[in-house]
């Protein structure tokens, strides 16, 4: 018997199931590997022979335009590299701010949907399903034509004590000015945010230990408000603020919120907002009636069952989702070159692109960062969620 | 994104298709073009005078007129041209990848685009200069009055390069607003939230016509640069670039000839050896271009001289009333100069 078997195995070894299997799987990676290699050298022989320049050479070369908004320095005399870093950053700051403000607005609405409420939950069922059924361009382009461009001229702003001014140019705001010494004041505020996290800490132990509850919040608030002032105070008031003013066409100093800006971080959260509501929904209701039900009986009050009952176990359901949601808001801030936000798809697949003609080297370039920004939101909600995932014994 | 996705896609169609490029080579546009039966023009998404469609939805404008010309002398027949409007994002992507034959969209003759990629200028139907609108009422007589102001800007244009250079040499400095269309740059103007638009002198005359009132805006004298606005054809097909010139050159010929759409079949009979070369009934013809003899006969009485589609689509029959200026013939005073059929 065992003699037939190496026989055959000899003899037709095709008929294993292990050999076969790693034989077709180096016939397909070698397909793959001659597909990708012949269209990588098609592309380089075929833009060389229409005489079509390739290649990176072109990041180390003067720009020669302005982008309205940078966040790091950048003039007409930067390079061709810098307008995509420019680009980045200003994705990255729609990212990150529509990431904070869609979780706020999400979490309030889901949670004000199964509120007891029932103006509250109206509300929050009407403002979902508005948000969530129209496309998201087109809510974009309402807070900026709509919305944005009927404010007044630079002239005629709405202002706020002088000091914060709104107008159909942007926001205007009062930029903080570090003069000397205002090291000590950022110290000074540093150090009493690490009293207050170690105040909670022992507040905490204390409660487990003996029952009594300590004003942890206001004590700590108090805490980092008071400090960094007194300290500013008495070291001579270092850190002055740089107030807006209207001189020529536009307001001069200040910070400039960009009205593109806002209309698309508007657009964005408030859209994403009404998918995270879902989610917050969904989990909410996942959670047993009976949990609600025993924490009730143990006396906590409403605003504690949630916060330490029910929101908790609700996360393991929301996260996931919730993940899904932060991406498409970061893909979905490339409608911004409908509105000339100048983020990456704007400044370097628009302009860039157009400067220096490379289409194919700057879409790579381009697909490679929303790739990346992507795949390190995933990378951590998974860690996020292993933390939060309920612990198995 | 709509865009972002077509440029994309043209990106990608561009490598998939290089691997039947081999091939598509060795077929020269003009032989394409005549299987197909028209021309496939690259124009903008419109440009009064220059790319528009009209009310009726025929295109017209001086840059349509040069595809008309082309069809004209390749196929016979002015009318057998496919236009399609491109931004000014996507117009270099199309042509590369063959989606067009010819693009005829006031673009501005640069070193870079002439010769980095792939891509051959024909030559000029129309010498602009970059300038500013204003609205009147920001009490603004010069360019050197506006450091500081927010400038709407259309993308992918080199007027972005030359309102920096400009700027920078007056060390002013200034907020610019890139938007995709002419459109979209027009209504942040108009809407205040730019201080000025700019872009070349033609176009803020023709985008001036779009405003609700026209009156409130005024162009400004200054004229920064150098665009001189032409059509492009493919690298590596020489007898289509020929044919494009001589297209071009016929037009202006024409013009220099005193033969109009009206009088030229009066002026057939006539013993001037110019014109007798002209309409191919002696000298070259159009056989080393691969076109009938007659190729410039047939663009001039389809589509008429550079004169007659200058007046017609930006000068004194058109509601854009611009002079003829340094577009006028070399011996008007102009430097519009064409070599001579011979």
């Amino acid at each position: 018997m065992s003699q037939n078997i190496n026989k055959a195995s000899s003899s037709r070894f095709w008929y294993d199931p292990k050999v076969r299997s790693i034989l077709f799987q180096l016939l397909f990676i070698g397909l793959l590997v001659f597909f990708i290699s012949n269209i990588i050298t098609n592309t380089t022989n075929n833009l060389e022979q229409r005489g079509i320049t390739t290649g990176f050479d072109f990041l180390s070369q003067e720009a020669g335009f302005g982008i309205i908004q940078s966040l790091v320095e950048y003039d007409e005399t930067h390079t061709f590299g810098k307008t995509f870093i420019v680009g980045l950053l200003n994705t990255a700051l729609v990212a990150v701010l529509g990431v904070a403000l869609s979780t706020v607005v999400g979490f309030l609405v889901g949670i004000g949907r199964l509120s007891s409420n029932w103006l509250v939950a109206r509300l929050s069922t009407v403002y979902i399903e508005i948000f969530r059924n129209i496309p998201v361009l087109l809510q974009i382009l309402f807070w900026y034509i709509a919305v944005l461009q009927v404010l007044p001229s630079p002239r005629q702003s709405i202002t706020l004590g002088e000091s914060i001014f709104l107008n159909l140019r942007g926001l205007y705001i009062p930029a903080p000015v570090f003069g000397e010494g205002s090291g000590i004041v950022l110290g000074a505020f540093v150090a009493a945010c690490m009293a207050a996290f170690v105040l909670s800490h022992w507040a905490k132990q204390r409660q487990v230990k003996t029952g009594e509850v300590f004003p942890v919040f206001r004590v700590g608030l108090g805490l980092i408000v008071a400090l960094p002032i007194v300290v500013w105070v008495v070291a001579g008031q270092p850190i002055s603020l740089e107030m807006p003013v209207l001189k020529g066409f536009n307001f001069r100093g200040g910070i400039t919120v960009m009205p593109e800006l806002i209309a698309l971080l508007l657009g964005l959260a408030f859209y994403t907002a009404a998918y995270i509501a879902e989610n917050v929904r969904a989990g909410i209701e996942a959670i047993s009636k009976g949990q609600r039900e025993a924490a009730g009986a143990l006396g906590l009050s409403e605003g504690r069952i949630m916060s330490l009952v029910i929101i908790p176990q609700a996360m393991r359901v929301v996260i996931p989702p919730l993940a899904t949601n932060y991406m498409n808001l970061i893909k979905n801030s490339s409608l911004a070159t409908a509105i000339g936000y100048p983020e990456l798809v704007n400044v370097f697949m628009g302009t860039t692109l157009n400067q220096t003609g490379q289409a194919i080297e700057i879409i790579a370039m381009t697909m490679a960062v929303y790739l990346t920004m992507n795949l390190m939101v995933s990378l951590f909600m998974n860690w996020f969620n292993t933390r939060m995932a309920l612990v198995e014994r | 994104m709509k865009k972002a996705i077509q440029l994309a896609g043209a990106a990608l169609a561009l490598t998939a298709a290089s691997s039947l490029a081999q091939a598509s080579t060795q077929t020269s546009t003009l032989e394409n073009v005549k299987e197909r039966g028209y021309i496939q023009c690259g124009v903008s998404t419109g440009l009064p005078g220059f790319s528009t469609p009209d009310e009726k939805g025929n295109w017209t404008g001086i840059d349509v007129d040069v595809c008309r010309a082309m069809a004209a002398a390749t196929l016979g027949n002015a009318d057998k041209v496919k236009f399609i409007p491109l931004t000014a994002k996507e117009r270099f992507t199309a042509l590369q990848s063959g989606e067009i034959d010819v693009l005829s969209r006031n673009t501005t003759w640069t070193q870079t685009r002439d010769t980095s990629l792939g891509l051959n200028f024909v030559g000029v139907n129309y010498y602009d200069g970059q300038g500013f609108m204003v609205k009147k009422n920001l009490g603004v007589s010069s360019a050197l009055e506006l450091d500081g102001a927010t400038v709407c800007i259309q993308a992918g244009t080199t007027t972005e390069l030359n309102m920096a250079d400009y700027f920078r040499e007056h060390s002013m400095t200034y907020q610019p607003l890139v938007f995709d269309t002419s459109a979209q740059s027009v209504q942040g103007f108009e809407s205040g939230r730019c201080d000025m638009l700019t872009s070349d002198q033609s176009q803020l005359y023709a985008l001036r016509t779009k405003l609700a009132k026209p009156d409130e805006a005024i162009v400004l004298p200054e004229v920064i640069s150098k665009e001189p606005l032409g059509p492009v054809v493919r690298q590596g097909d020489d007898q289509w670039l020929n044919i494009a010139k001589w297209s071009l050159y016929a037009l202006v010929n024409g013009e220099e000839l005193g033969l109009t759409s009206d009088n030229i079949d009066a002026k057939m009979t006539t013993d001037n050896p110019a014109i007798s070369r002209f309409i191919g009934k002696t000298g070259p013809g159009g056989k080393a271009l691969n076109l009938p003899d007659d190729f410039a006969y047939q663009i001039v009485k389809q589509v008429g001289n550079y004169d007659e589609i200058f007046e017609r689509n930006v000068g004194a029959k058109s509601p854009l009333l611009i002079k003829r200026g340094i577009n006028a013939l070399w011996k008007d005073g102009g430097i519009v100069y064409a070599p001579p059929f011979r």
